[in-house]
């Protein structure tokens, strides 16, 4: 039973305590000036967005199958059964692949720390994993963001479309978005209107690059049977016209390389010696 | 940066100039952070020493494993003299590489994590696993050169013997990472600009790897015959060159099969700074590959060096356009490198260059090479040589 939010963008009144709420829950500075800013950043993990008379919020959509999780080199990112996708800021090493790699431009980086971390939203695990909404959902005033199990907001927000279709666009986003995400929007109007990106890929991302990965066992066993076969077959070759003491290369233009077979590219004696001559 | 002309104090001055620079950018680095000493963003978060000094900086290594595969495992050993420049060039590469990754991971000092924190799902992982593996490889094929030079024959007995299970090792592992360079942008279908994104990314970065691999070994040869006042093995290279043709128009066909079935061709209607950079890289790809099919084009030297520099320019544009530019409309943003993110690079480069000479002067990479030049220099020059006459 994987935790999910349900932001219902035609509820929510641009209050920003969501906001606040996160930064508390991080320990990380608030202030009018920072809820000015419409953009998640390394000290802003969530933000509201708006869009004429219109809000949007952004997180991390904490992805049913997350690209960033896939791809960071040293598992630094990990997809818990929870939902929530938690980062172990011990391990990372600052490679930013995961920030390259998110579909939704979500992880933040602390750019000007000498010893920077990635900084995103994990859906609140450490409040989850003990039975509590996430902060943002808890401090929510009108229930624009909701907390709860990823199925049954899934049937709330089909409820609600169902409830009062002019007032919906008739969709909810993150069903079926780079294979499904853990924050689900509703809204009034088509998603790119608030800002939300469109035109993601239906698939899971990781698939992308596991449909090569997978190969790797193969590539690998069968170059190496080709490539030992190669040598094996033209350094047999060489034996055999080494034991009938013909020229190794009949035929070839005179003055053309000489050199015994030799391993490494060791320059042979003989051509050595030549060399001295003027 | 030749000893005996005049011309070289402005070289040397030129080298200084960016060593300082270089310097002085890495200071910024240190103890500004990525964000002091670099223009990349929570949008766009690789540059130039993604780019350039990695995913460069490994494909112009790629002449090693090419010329390994050919001469030892292929055993067309005409290509020898050529070799162990290459298998250098190589071993440099990489060390640069790494060098370039501690000025680009927000955590240098943790560049060891993907050995001991492993995630198999993750292509920078195998890119790490690549990198450690095949430095140790060049390595390994660079010794002989240390243990002749020192006259160590124990060693070089010992080395010998487990040469071939290395050699195979390597060009394996290059293979891969060649190639995985490429997968690591599978990740972004949606950013990258479909000109460039391709479900066979890791294949075209293979290919164009190998023929720049090809190239870079002809422009080294050219210039350390300059350097070092050796006569230009130009039959060789001339047979390479007929070589690198052949990859390279192998490059553009699958290319061209690649954005047909995409249909992706209708996008160079559009007048966008992507069609403009794609056609860029593509003409200097194109251009070297219909003169390399010219046999005066391939005995000229000065003509077949500058078919090898528009190879290595062409690949160079294809690796920044993949790593750089075609990611800027689907992040939406835009990147131009701070002069800091230049300078570093331009120092890689510059010490890339400073050091192989060094190691050329002391260590005999060249000599197989000048021996057999003198062996029979004029039918040399008057005949190209046959790249597969062997067997
Ligand atoms: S939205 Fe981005 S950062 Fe968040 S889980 Fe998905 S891929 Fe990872
Ligand atoms: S920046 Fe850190 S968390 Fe992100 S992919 Fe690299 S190592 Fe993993
Ligand atoms: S779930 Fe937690 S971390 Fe994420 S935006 Fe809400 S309060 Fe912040």
């Amino acid at each position: 039973m994987p935790r999910a939010i349900l932001y219902d963008s035609t509820l929510c009144i641009g209050c920003k305590a969501c906001e606040g709420a996160c930064a508390e829950r991080w320990g990380l500075p608030y202030d009018d000036k920072i809820a000015a800013e419409e953009r998640i950043s390394a000290h802003k993990l969530t933000a509201i967005e708006t869009h004429g008379d219109r809000f949007s919020r952004r997180l991390c959509m904490n992805c049913v199958q997350p690209a960033c999780a896939s791809v960071c080199p040293v598992g630094a990112l990990q997809k818990t059964t929870l939902g929530p996708v938690v980062y172990d800021a011990e391990k990372c090493m600052g490679c930013r692949y995961c920030m390259q790699a998110c579909p939704f431009q979500v992880p933040s980086y602390e750019w000007s720390s000498r010893l920077p971390r990635m900084r995103k939203c994990d859906m609140c695990y450490a409040r989850q994993s003990q039975g509590k909404l996430t902060a943002c959902a808890e401090a929510c005033p009108t229930g624009a963001t909701k907390n709860g199990d990823r199925d049954e907001l899934i049937a709330e927000a089909a409820r609600r479309i169902a409830q009062k279709p002019g007032q919906y666009y008739n969709r909810i986003y993150g069903l079926k978005e780079v294979g499904g995400t853990s924050v689900l929007y509703l809204s009034a109007v088509p998603f790119e209107q608030i800002g939300l990106r469109t035109h993601v890929p239906q698939e899971p991302l990781p698939e992308t690059t596991w449909r090569v990965l997978e190969l790797l066992p193969d590539v690998v066993s069968t170059g190496s049977v080709l490539l030992g076969g190669i040598w094996w077959i033209t350094n047999r070759r060489e034996e055999v016209a080494r034991q009938e003491g013909a020229p190794k290369h009949a035929g070839r233009p005179p003055g053309a390389s000489k050199n015994t077979p030799r391993l490494e590219g060791a320059p042979s004696q003989p051509a050595r010696e030549e060399g001295k001559h003027p | 940066m030749n000893l005996r002309l005049p011309k070289i104090t402005f070289w040397r001055a030129v080298f200084a100039a960016i060593l300082l620079s270089g310097l002085y950018a890495t200071y910024l680095r240190v103890f500004y952070g990525l964000g002091g000493s670099t223009n990349l963003s929570d949008r766009f978060p690789w540059g130039i020493w993604i780019a350039f000094d990695v995913m460069c900086g490994v494909g112009l290594a790629a002449g090693g494993f090419t010329l390994v595969a050919i001469v030892h495992i292929f055993a067309i050993e005409r290509y020898k003299p050529v070799l162990r420049p290459a298998i250098l060039t190589a071993f440099l590469g990489y060390l640069l590489v790494v060098v370039g990754l501690l000025y680009d991971l927000g955590r240098p000092d943790r560049l060891w994590h993907p050995l001991v924190m492993w995630n198999p799902h993750s292509v920078m992982f195998e890119v790490a696993w690549c990198v450690t593996l095949y430095t140790t490889v060049l390595f390994l094929e660079f010794l002989p050169v240390v243990f002749e030079k020192f006259g160590l024959h124990k060693p070089m007995e010992w080395i010998h013997r487990i040469s071939v299970p290395l050699m195979i090792l390597g060009v394996l592992l290059s293979t891969l990472h060649q190639s995985s360079l490429g997968s690591l942008f599978l990740i972004v279908p949606e950013k990258l600009y479909p000109l460039w994104y391709s479900p066979i990314l890791p294949l075209l970065f293979y290919v164009s790897a190998i023929a720049v691999g090809l190239a870079m070994t002809i422009f080294e040869s050219w210039h350390s015959s300059r350097a070092f006042g050796r006569a230009l093995e130009l039959p060789l290279l001339a047979s390479l060159a007929r070589v690198l043709a052949v990859v390279l128009s192998v490059y553009l066909w699958i290319r061209i099969l690649d954005l047909t079935h995409r249909q992706a061709w209708s996008l160079l209607l559009l007048n966008r700074s992507e069609t403009w950079l794609f056609a860029l890289e593509m003409a200097l790809t194109l251009v070297p590959t219909v003169l390399l099919y010219q046999a005066r084009v391939r005995m000229d030297p000065g003509k077949l060096y500058a078919c090898a520099v528009m190879v290595v320019f062409g690949f160079i544009a294809n690796r920044l356009n993949v790593g750089t530019t075609g990611l800027e409309a689907g992040s939406g943003t835009h990147y131009i490198p701070r002069w800091s993110e230049v300078a570093v690079t331009l120092s890689i480069v510059a010490s890339g260059f400073a050091i192989f000479r060094l190691i050329a002067g002391y260590f005999p990479i060249f000599e197989a090479h000048s021996a057999e030049g003198a062996a029979a220099p004029r039918e040399l020059e008057a005949k190209e040589e046959d790249p597969v006459s062997v067997g």
